[in-house]
């Protein structure tokens, strides 16, 4: 287990080495000087010059690499000239809301989504499943920013019911949720439901069943147990998908996350943020899924042996 | 017998995919001859008319107007011609890169091999909105800029199905036999190695597709996508946003529409993955 877990720490820090090297090399792919480009066109000589020399742009290639990764290495992201602040605390500020809204939807998928997979399996080919099935695939094809929109045109314009943007209470937080829940909630019906059939003809089932015991039982402790195993991984990957929507949401229904957070700053040209809240967000999801590979490690001895 | 009627169900699936997706592409192909949209019109005596009002000139606006006075009908056949085609765009630049790397990498394999798949493992594990909103914020809003993002985002998929199918296919006989008649490198990764990644290739772009189109559709709407001025689907939904006191169907019947689509395309991607190369559901 110990071998298993250095490796897979290894590869989540290579891995956000490589979000950090792709954003630098973006940055210098693009057309133009990253100075004049960070800054807009409305910014004075001086302006671009202390950004210059802050990119260390005449410098070369490789000294601009040391420096930048040296500046990530201490969350340096550079002061932002809109807010007057230090990028990284801008949007560390406002990670908790970004978090509380990405738990309360994953806790509705798996609420909802669970549950509707089993039921789909058990009753695999008939009218149950497919209606199920209609609804995941409805959901996985349906644009979460419009499916806000007509979120907020039901129960917030029309019914009255929900406020339409901004947060606070616990009534704030259910459109923005259910919005961000249903492609992931679609998307795991359909996992739990093929996990499931393809562990129901597997000998242990037959002998849990042989045993007499209940259907309930079965289904839910020795098939499901099993079934368990890639929906965990999957879950994780996706989440990243999950987290990637909250930028969305968070646009449509003015959540104060950091999602929101990233697309105001690019709209003022506030790169500093920008590469700060990209790389917090990877920096997240690069964790869970380390979080899911050691408990896909403990759950599934095979895994944490096959390398060694 | 199972298999048999999975087989049969497919075709069901896939002939409503094809028929939907027929009535698109139709739709983008020939729409806008017939009904004209024109960007830089303003017709104030139209604005925000609801569906099926007949407007001042006598035309009938089945799903009604724009804050403009534009009829949404034409903007959305002028929508439809612009996001398939920045999705197939997409897919064809997505496709030519993944393939060459993926190929690259199964045949050659070594450091080479090595090194791409860790740069795909880097990039599987990067929210790829995020990377496409980077991006697009950094090239600014347009066509071509959207399709070169997507195309960015989307390239690993089709480099692990090649890589997959040369691996396969690099030790096989004929490939072999051909090497012993004195075929070179080139001739044999594109006569004997390539041939073998079309088909998985095309339904993995059958599969792509619907994903592309959302997210162009949700790039447009975060104004990093299409330019306000070229109305895709996204552009027209974003603007709709803004008058949903006034006029629910600005936004509401375009997202509908893309909705469709994409539900369509999924249904047929599934049926002829499932059809073809069940091996590629993990994907």
């Amino acid at each position: 287990m110990g071998a298993y877990v250095v490796r897979r720490l290894f590869f989540s820090l290579f891995v956000l080495w490589g979000a950090v090297t792709i954003i630098f090399v973006v940055l210098r792919l693009v057309p133009g000087d990253p100075a004049y480009i960070m800054l807009g066109p409305d910014a004075d000589q001086a302006q671009v010059a202390a950004l210059r020399a802050q990119l260390g742009l005449d410098q070369s290639l490789i000294q601009q690499y040391a420096t930048y990764l040296a500046n990530v290495v201490h969350l340096d992201f550079g002061e932002s000239f809109r807010l007057n602040a230090d990028s990284m605390s801008l949007v560390l500020q406002r990670v908790p809301a970004t978090i509380q809204l990405a738990t309360t939807a994953l806790l509705l998928s798996l609420l909802i989504g669970l549950p509707l997979g089993v039921i789909a399996a058990l009753r695999a080919h008939s009218w149950v499943d497919r209606a199920i099935s209609v609804f995941s695939l409805m959901g996985q094809s349906t644009p979460s920013f419009w499916l806000g929109i007509v979120l907020i045109l039901v129960f917030a314009r029309g019914l009255k019911v929900l406020p339409s943007a901004g947060s606070g209470s616990w009534a704030h937080l259910v459109l923005p949720t259910i919005t961000l829940a249903l492609p992931f909630l679609a998307i795991l019906v359909r996992l739990t439901r093929s996990g499931l059939l393809e562990v129901v003809h597997e000998g242990y089932v037959h002998t849990a069943r042989a045993k007499g015991l209940g259907e309930g039982i079965v289904v839910l402790v020795h098939a499901m147990r099993n079934a368990l195993i890639p929906i965990v991984t999957v879950v994780g990957l996706q989440f990243g998908a999950l987290l990637g929507g909250t930028v969305i949401v968070e646009t449509v229904f003015a959540w104060p996350g950091v999602g929101r957070l990233l697309i105001d700053s690019i709209g003022r040209r506030d790169y500093g943020v920008v590469q700060a809240s990209i790389l917090l967000v990877a920096t997240i999801f690069v964790l869970i899924n380390l979080l899911v590979d050691l408990l896909y490690g403990f759950l599934d001895p095979r895994v944490r042996l096959a390398g060694d | 017998m199972t298999a048999r009627r999975r087989t049969r169900a497919g075709s069901a699936r896939i002939r409503f995919g094809f028929a939907v997706i027929a009535v698109y592409v139709v739709a983008a192909a020939i729409g806008p001859w017939l009904f004209r949209y024109n960007p830089v019109d303003t017709r104030t005596a139209d604005r925000l008319k609801p569906p099926f009002t007949r407007l001042s000139d006598g035309s009938f606006a089945i799903f009604g107007t724009d804050q403009v006075g534009q009829d949404l009908f034409a903007q959305m056949l002028q929508g439809a011609r612009i996001s398939i085609a920045v999705g197939l765009a997409t897919l064809v630049l997505a496709g030519t890169i993944g393939v060459t790397i993926g190929l690259a990498a199964g045949y050659f394999g070594g450091w080479l091999d090595g090194v791409l798949m860790r740069l795909a493992d880097i990039q599987l594990a990067f929210p790829s909105i995020l990377l496409a909103i980077f991006i697009a914020a950094l090239l600014g809003p347009s066509v071509v800029n959207v399709v070169i993002v997507l195309a960015v985002a989307n390239w690993v998929t089709f480099a692990r199905v090649a890589r997959g199918q040369a691996l396969a296919t690099r030790r096989r006989e004929f490939v072999d036999a051909s090497r012993t008649l004195g075929a070179g490198t080139w001739r044999l990764i594109t006569r004997c190695v390539l041939p073998a990644c079309v088909a998985p290739v095309l339904v993995v772009a059958t599969v792509e597709i619907g994903h592309v189109i959302l997210a162009e559709a949700s790039l447009s709407f975060l104004g990093l996508g299409t330019p306000a001025s070229t109305p895709s689907w996204g552009v027209t939904i974003a603007n709709g946003r803004n008058y949903l006191a006034d006029a629910w169907w600005i936004s509401t019947i375009p997202g509908i529409a893309l909705a469709f689509l994409v539900i369509s395309l999924g249904v047929l991607g599934d049926a002829l993955r499932d059809r073809y190369d069940p091996r590629l559901r993990s994907l």
